[in-house]
């Protein structure tokens, strides 16, 4: 199917509905729509990380854990009175070296990278704390451009930096995967490894990249957290990793890699922030957010399979 | 050139234990089609794996067009123009024709390091046209591969093979669990390879087939060739003893 998101995009106009009219209107406020708008970029970085990465047929659980490994390194040498212009490398390097790893070991040993970013999972949240020293390093105040990362701008106020930072990153994702000879590379190697290789693609370094790209986009996201909260706390990004997933899903990303789109990834962490926010607007109690999840991730899945059903039988009818 | 397209001497390889080449030489020659046959396991795969830069050999020696090669990978091999087809293996389904077409030899409207932004009006109008040639009809370059029959995916890994200006095309199996009209339309294009100048290795477990559109059978088994006759000095029969 060609527009695999077209379930997802459908989803989040009937639910902005529903939310707007039992909010009584609050919910596409500005304030509302400031305050998701903050939070959005930074879970939607690293849902497009995920999607790529399932498009080419691998998985990543250590995202959360990258999330907040990458800024914890900043901080940590922030503190240590580190210029933010090397710091901040830094904590992309350590993200980029996590994906390398997870990449390396999966491709080298064939073996599943569900295992692999399991094991990532552990290691990197651990390093976290362990380097944290167990309490948040103190930064100082001017010590990040917050101006270049989570200022506010735009009409009324209503983004932060970060919104343009994420819409200008995803927008290269999406422009390298379906533009691109690398991008092809992806889809087959997702889509028929097999059928990548006999063509001569260098299937494992494709994986190995996309394993980086992946792991760096979690990373920075966790950093422009970090940058609009103040301090790198040890906890954050917990659970991180299934929500990308469950985006993914959401946006039309088939588990079994090759299918899929960076707009659907998009879409799908949108929609899941908009459930989130639109539930605690509706007075519901926040316990329900899971559950709702749950059970849009499934329908979601149902929705597509059976939407592609439907496609496929129009264009056997059409062919005749 | 006259000689051999493809010259094979004392080939071996093993696989832990298992010795799957025994000391093949064989000489394929230039516009020749020639049936490889064999029992399961009689190395037939290995031989075309080899040929086809996706498997190494462990020792022996190749020569193409009269110059000794090393095959590194598929892509060394496309390069000197040898393409393969295998049953299941060319194929993307999940992707469109035209993006099928070009994996791995996108043309590019501007790179670095080799990297860089397809043209994709150029691999939808050259799809279209490679399509066209081996006269197979399809609707559009944008179908995904996985929405066509089994036999349509063959032609369009023929026309790919032929867009590339291929010298030697090499067809594992090209017709396992294809229906009989399917069969044909691929037995079709085997027979269409003469015409072009393009030299075909064939390996079939359907001894009609082979006899259809072969000019030559080699049979191997257990790792060595058994037989090898031009199709009109030999049997169904005889075949079948040696095997
Ligand atoms: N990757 C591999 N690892 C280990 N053994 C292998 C491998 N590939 C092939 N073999 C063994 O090598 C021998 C030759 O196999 P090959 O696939 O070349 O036979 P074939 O003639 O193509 O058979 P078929 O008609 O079933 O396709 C067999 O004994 C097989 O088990
Ligand atoms: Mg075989």
């Amino acid at each position: 199917m060609e527009k695999p998101e077209l379930a997802a995009v459908v989803f989040l106009i009937v639910l902005t509905m529903v939310f707007q009219a039992r909010s009584n209107g609050v919910f596409l406020n500005l304030q509302n729509l400031q305050g998701m708008l903050g939070l959005l970029p930074e879970v939607a970085l690293v849902a497009v990380g995920v999607t790529l990465l399932m498009i080419c047929g691998e998985f990543d659980l250590s995202v959360g854990s990258v999330f907040a490994l990458t800024p914890m390194v900043m901080g940590v040498l922030l503190a240590d009175g580190w210029s933010f212009a090397l710091a901040f490398p830094a904590g992309l390097v350590a993200a980029l070296l996590a994906g390398l790893v997870n990449g390396a070991l999966t491709v080298r040993f064939s073996i599943p990278s569900f295992i692999t970013t399991l094991g990532m999972l552990f290691v990197a949240r651990s390093l976290t704390v362990v380097i944290s020293g167990g309490f948040p390093p103190i930064i100082a105040a001017d010590a990040m451009p917050r101006w270049l990362f989570t200022a506010f701008v735009g009409p009324g106020d209503l983004f932060r930096m970060s919104f343009i930072w994420f819409l200008l990153i995803a927008a290269l994702i999406g422009l390298m995967l379906s533009r691109t000879n690398f991008g092809n590379w992806v889809r087959a190697t997702g889509g028929f490894l097999p059928a990548a290789q006999s063509m001569g693609i260098p299937t494992g370094r494709v994986k190995i990249a996309c394993f980086m790209i992946c792991s760096l986009l979690a990373g920075f996201a966790g950093t422009l957290q970090v940058m609009r909260l103040g301090a790198p706390l040890p906890s954050i990004g917990e659970g991180l990793e299934l929500q990308a997933v469950a985006a993914a899903v959401i946006g039309g990303t088939a588990l079994t890699g090759g299918v899929g789109t960076i707009l659907g990834g998009i879409v799908g962490a949108i929609l899941i922030r908009v459930i989130d926010n639109g539930l605690v607007l509706s007075r519901v109690d926040a316990n329900w957010f899971k559950m709702a999840l749950g059970a849009l991730t499934v329908f979601a899945v149902i929705m597509n399979a059976w939407l592609r059903a439907k496609a496929k039988g129009m264009k056997v009818e059409t062919q005749k | 050139m006259t000689g051999p397209i493809i010259k094979v001497r004392n080939l071996h390889k093993w696989y832990s234990g298992v010795h799957a080449l025994k000391g093949i030489s064989l000489d394929i020659h230039p516009n020749e089609a020639l049936g490889l046959v064999g029992d399961n396991g009689a190395g037939k795969s290995t031989l075309i794996n080899i040929l086809s830069g996706t498997q190494r050999p462990d020792e022996g020696e190749i020569t193409y067009e009269g110059r000794q090669v090393h095959f590194r990978g598929p892509r060394d091999a496309m390069e000197a123009g040898i393409e393969t087809i295998y049953q299941y293996n060319s194929m993307v389904p999940t992707m469109s024709i035209a993006r099928n077409m070009f994996i791995g030899r996108e043309p590019l409207k501007a790179s670095v390091f080799g990297l860089g932004i397809m043209d994709q009006a150029r691999m939808r109008a050259d799809s279209v046209q490679a399509i066209a040639d081996v006269d197979l009809h399809l609707r559009s370059p944008d179908a995904l591969v996985g929405e066509l029959s089994g036999g349509q995916r063959q032609g369009v890994a023929i026309a790919r093979a032929m867009h590339f200006k291929s010298k030697v095309m090499i067809l594992d199996e090209p017709t396992n669990h294809l229906a009989v009209k399917e069969t044909q339309k691929v037995i079709g294009f085997v027979k269409s390879l003469k015409d072009l100048g393009i030299t075909g290795v064939f390996v079939s477990h359907n001894m009609h087939h082979v006899f259809e559109c072969c000019d030559r059978i080699v049979a191997m088994a257990r790792g060595e060739i058994v037989l090898d006759r031009r199709v009109k000095d030999t049997s169904l029969e005889e075949i079948l003893t040696v095997l």
